[in-house]
């Protein structure tokens, strides 16, 4: 089942002062394939979960249409579009048992009481709730709600799985757990899922694909290695991840950019359609793309380490390099092998153009 | 793209006829709002404001000069006995809030028990017990003290009835202030060096504040409305408003003259309502409704802990003074003049009033569900739905916490006694002045819950595939069920023990059993008006017990109810 959204447009007012507006989802279009999942994401206030709630049919779009499977949607309440959701908040009933909270909506539908409970004891089972059916939802731990919550979704067999930051009220390491449960529910069941969140990591394991928003507007449509190894602005580049800007004049444009940074050229193979000759272009490094050396004038810019921090793993480093506002951050990830720095000491940073990628 | 206001109403208005049902409900329910709240007070307006059927203000310069200024001075009365009560009221409020909530002391269930009786009983029970207790021939008046002429009649005694009467609601508002400060941030203070008195004075006093104000105004808004107590006690001498307004339409039929005093008792309630409501409360540093926190041992320390406990009992032992000389009074042959105990008060209840027993009993059984159920829907819809008049709908159905009975009482008489709503005299006008008088603490519950009650549980329901009515059904009404049931019981024990608007409305046919107890007093018999007391408070107390076993049975709560 696929949905799709053309021209999606939400325009708020405020409730006092009706001549101000707020546009909360600008212009939204999305193809998103049967099968898939796929992760709006950006920070609090983008837009995501609006553009979620508009799926689900809490919200009604100012312009623009909606389609879920081909049909137009636009005015179906949210009861009569067969898609579900899994709450941020998990919104389980507190008056009702897991089970009662599972079959509710088939109860809804108008299963058999025996058909429910079929349904109910399958999917319970599934999801490692079997010995809970009775419990009251206040005696659930997050995990377990969070699993009810998801369990009363999918045993609907909705047309389209819709999550709203369903993990943010969980402790990191639920949090981990549960991301990959749910992608491998996802994927056992091959529902069409949209999920909403503003945890980058989240995203990047459980989305086919990754929606980009800010400020209501799509900034990037891709895959997890697009959006991360090729953002196509500096809003992608700095929130997913951390990154490293450069900035500099493009000096040769053919099948390979060069672009003189530093006074210093460097040719990258990869780069944005909207480059001109001579212009200013800024690159993107991720902070592991920067190998750390001896200060030498070979290397890329040479600095002074304003910081270090020993995660076991890795080595994290913060250098601060002359006419930077910024430090540049580079993380080793074999400080045995490449060699310990302290703060002060004096460095060079060299990378690879295969690491580097250019936008606008 | 800015659309007009006009397009705005449309638009929602066909959003909305898109739920036939929904529109339905919201416009009877505005209608029956407009007709049975706010017509009967525009009435009084009207009525005040006329002569001859022109505008005029005549009927308040009648008033100001009236017998060489009695009626300013009952507002002068009326005025300062209700700031006086709601200072002092919530003065030992406090103390005994304070002293529940953080001095530890012991008997604290006892001790909320007793500060709750007097909710659930008469609001001239105050009155009663002062004239059984001071009066000329009182208990401690005449045979404890020996006096022979004693005079509970006046100010003193009214201030002291009052106060009884009105203190336990201070309490409650305050308890759940002290409730929602954090004991953590008195140990926050303490850690930082701050001695007892200084974290009392600079954390927990600063942070009830609010809860003081409020509670300082709602005591000074019941006080202002009561009526019981001072149709016994004020007497001709120290006028009271309200007194006075009932006096001038039911003895004098006066209409106009009595109307412009209700309007002049409306003026200071209503404007201490509205500050308490979009002043005061909006000032609260924390939500009322949290859960109960428990309370610090170390903030009070031993010394003051018996102190207060001291203070706890004689407050205590002072309601026990009084509901015990009720139920003796009841007893008694001859109230201070014999010891004797007998049934003769009960006999001769039954024998006179029981008609009004059955009669308080019906009215009351008949209006309280239906008063119940609308505040629940009102909650719901001015909480969860978004229509034209919403904000109309939610202040029109919390008027009646800031309109004095009398006030009501007498718009009902002038808005119901000739078409086309001719109502006077009939069980209808009685049930509609209680269905839509006790309204709010529903419409307060309920929006209480609902707003703690976070939406996606409703669009849960509606995501898996509930209509809206289905929602209502089994989602939003079952989680209103707690508020639902204080709601039932607030306005049973109200609808009981009403008297400042239903005195207006009673009739040959129709008997309450508390205008019945105040004419018993007026006329002396004071025993006989100690057991109808009796029994009213005995009929609340069963009727209160079934609820909670009914709720035990059903949803196994226990919810306290009487504290919310």
């Amino acid at each position: 089942m696929s949905v799709t959204l053309v021209n999606v447009t939400k325009i708020f007012t405020d409730q006092d002062d009706k001549s101000k507006e707020f546009t909360a989802v600008n212009n939204v279009n999305i193809e998103i394939r049967e099968g898939e999942m796929v992760t709006f994401l950006g920070p609090s206030g983008c837009g995501k979960t609006t553009t979620l709630r508009i799926i689900s049919g809490f919200e009604q779009q100012t312009k623009g249409d909606v389609y879920i499977d081909g049909q137009l949607v636009n005015d179906l309440p949210a009861n009569k579009r067969n898609s579900s959701m899994v709450f941020q908040s998990y919104a389980i009933f507190p008056h009702l048992t897991v089970a009662q909270n599972i079959g509710f909506g088939l109860e809804l539908k108008g299963f058999k009481k025996s058909e429910i409970k079929v349904e109910v004891d399958k999917i319970m089972q599934t999801m490692g709730l079997s010995a809970l059916g009775n419990r009251q939802p206040s005696q659930l731990s997050g995990g377990q709600q969070q699993r009810v919550a998801l369990a009363r979704a999918i045993v609907n067999k909705p047309r389209v799985l819709l999550f709203d930051e369903p993990l943010s009220n969980l402790d990191a390491k639920l949090r981990d757990q549960m991301r990959t449960e749910i992608r491998r529910i996802q994927q056992k069941f091959g529902i069409t899922s949209i999920y909403v969140t503003h945890d980058q990591n989240e995203a990047m394991t459980v989305s086919d694909r990754i929606m980009v928003m800010d400020k209501g507007v799509i900034q990037q449509l891709g895959t997890p290695f697009e959006i991360y190894s090729r953002p196509v602005n500096h809003f992608v580049a700095d929130f997913i991840g951390r990154a490293n800007f450069f900035t500099g004049t493009v000096t040769s444009l053919n099948e390979q950019v060069t672009i003189a940074i530093n006074k210093r050229e460097f040719t990258f193979p990869t780069f944005n359609k909207d480059i001109k000759m001579g212009k200013r272009a800024t690159i993107v490094i991720r902070p592991e793309g920067l190998h750390i050396t001896r200060q030498s004038p070979e290397a890329f810019f040479n600095g002074t380490v304003k910081e270090a921090v020993y995660l076991g793993a890795t080595m994290e480093y913060e250098i601060e390099v002359k006419g930077r506002s910024e430090p540049v951050v580079a993380i080793s990830y074999n400080p045995v092998l490449e060699g310990f720095y302290k703060v002060g000491d004096e460095v060079g940073l060299t990378f690879e153009p295969i690491s580097a990628h250019v936008i606008s | 793209m800015n659309k007009s206001f006009v397009q705005r109403k449309w638009h929602g208005l066909i959003k909305l006829s898109k739920d036939p049902l929904l529109l339905s409900v919201i416009v009877v329910l505005t209608l029956a709002l407009i007709l049975f709240i706010i017509y009967p007070l525009l009435k009084v307006c009207i009525v005040s404001f006329q002569v001859d059927g022109r505008f005029s203000v005549k009927n308040f310069t009648s008033v100001m000069t009236y017998s060489n200024g009695y009626y300013m001075k009952a507002l002068w009365n009326s005025l300062w006995m209700g700031a006086a009560t709601a200072v002092i009221g919530t003065f030992i409020a406090y103390i005994f809030a304070f002293s529940l909530t953080r001095a530890n002391i012991r008997g604290q269930k006892f001790f909320n028990l007793i500060a709750t009786i007097p909710i659930i009983s008469p609001p001239f029970i105050g009155a009663l017990a002062v004239v059984m207790l001071f009066g000329r021939n009182g208990f401690v008046s005449s045979t404890i003290l020996g006096m022979d002429n004693a005079n509970a009649y006046g100010p003193k005694g009214l201030l002291f009835a009052q106060i009884l009467t009105f203190f336990p609601v201070a309490y409650i508002t305050l308890r759940g202030v002290l409730e929602s400060i954090s004991p953590t941030l008195e140990d926050a203070a303490m850690d930082l060096g701050g001695s007892r008195f200084t974290i009392f004075r600079k954390v927990t006093l600063p942070l009830s504040i609010p809860g003081i104000a409020s509670s300082v105004l709602v005591l000074f808004v019941e006080s202002l409305a009561d009526f019981g107590n001072p149709l016994v006690l004020a007497g001709a001498q120290f006028p009271i408003l309200s007194v006075q307004a009932y006096l001038e339409i039911t003895g004098m039929g006066n209409f106009a003259r009595g109307s412009a005093l209700a309007f002049i008792l409306l003026v200071p309630s209503v404007s201490a309502y509205m500050l308490q409501k979009y002043w005061v409360s909006k000032k609260q540093y924390v939500t009322v409704t949290g859960k109960p926190t428990q309370s610090s041992n170390t903030m009070v320390s031993n010394r003051a802990r018996w102190a207060l406990f001291a203070l706890c009992c004689l407050i205590a032992s002072l309601i026990i003074l009084v509901y015990a000389s009720i139920v003796w009074g009841a007893f008694a042959k001859s109230w201070g003049n014999s010891a004797l105990l007998t049934l003769d008060n009960f006999r001769y209840v039954f024998r006179v009033g029981f008609e009004s027993v059955l009669d308080t009993m019906v009215i009351a059984g008949l209006s309280t569900p239906i008063a119940g159920v609308l505040g629940m829907v009102i909650a719901f819809l001015v909480v969860r739905k978004k229509f034209f008049g919403r904000r109309f709908m939610e202040f029109s159905s919390m008027l009646s916490f800031a309109v004095p009975g009398t006030v009501v009482g007498i718009g009902y008489i002038l808005a119901f006694n000739h078409s086309p709503f001719y109502l006077t005299g009939t069980l209808a006008i009685l049930m509609f002045n209680f269905i839509f008088r006790y309204l709010p603490v529903g419409v307060q519950g309920g929006v209480a819950v609902l707003s703690q009650i976070d939406p996606s549980i409703e669009e849960a329901a509606i995501d898996l595939g509930a209509g809206s009515t289905t929602t209502f059904r089994k989602v939003t009404l079952p989680l209103m069920i707690p508020a639902f049931f204080s709601a039932l019981i607030y306005s049973f024990v109200r609808s009981m023990t009403a008297i400042s608007a239903a005195i207006f409305l009673v009739s040959a046919r129709w008997k309450l059993m508390t205008v019945q107890i105040m004419s018993q007093v007026e006329s002396g018999r004071i025993g006989s008006a100690a057991a109808f007391s009796l029994i009213l408070v005995a009929i609340i107390l069963v009727a209160m017990a079934a609820i909670k076993l009914f709720l035990r049975l059903k949803y196994h709560t226990n919810s306290s109810i009487l504290t919310r």
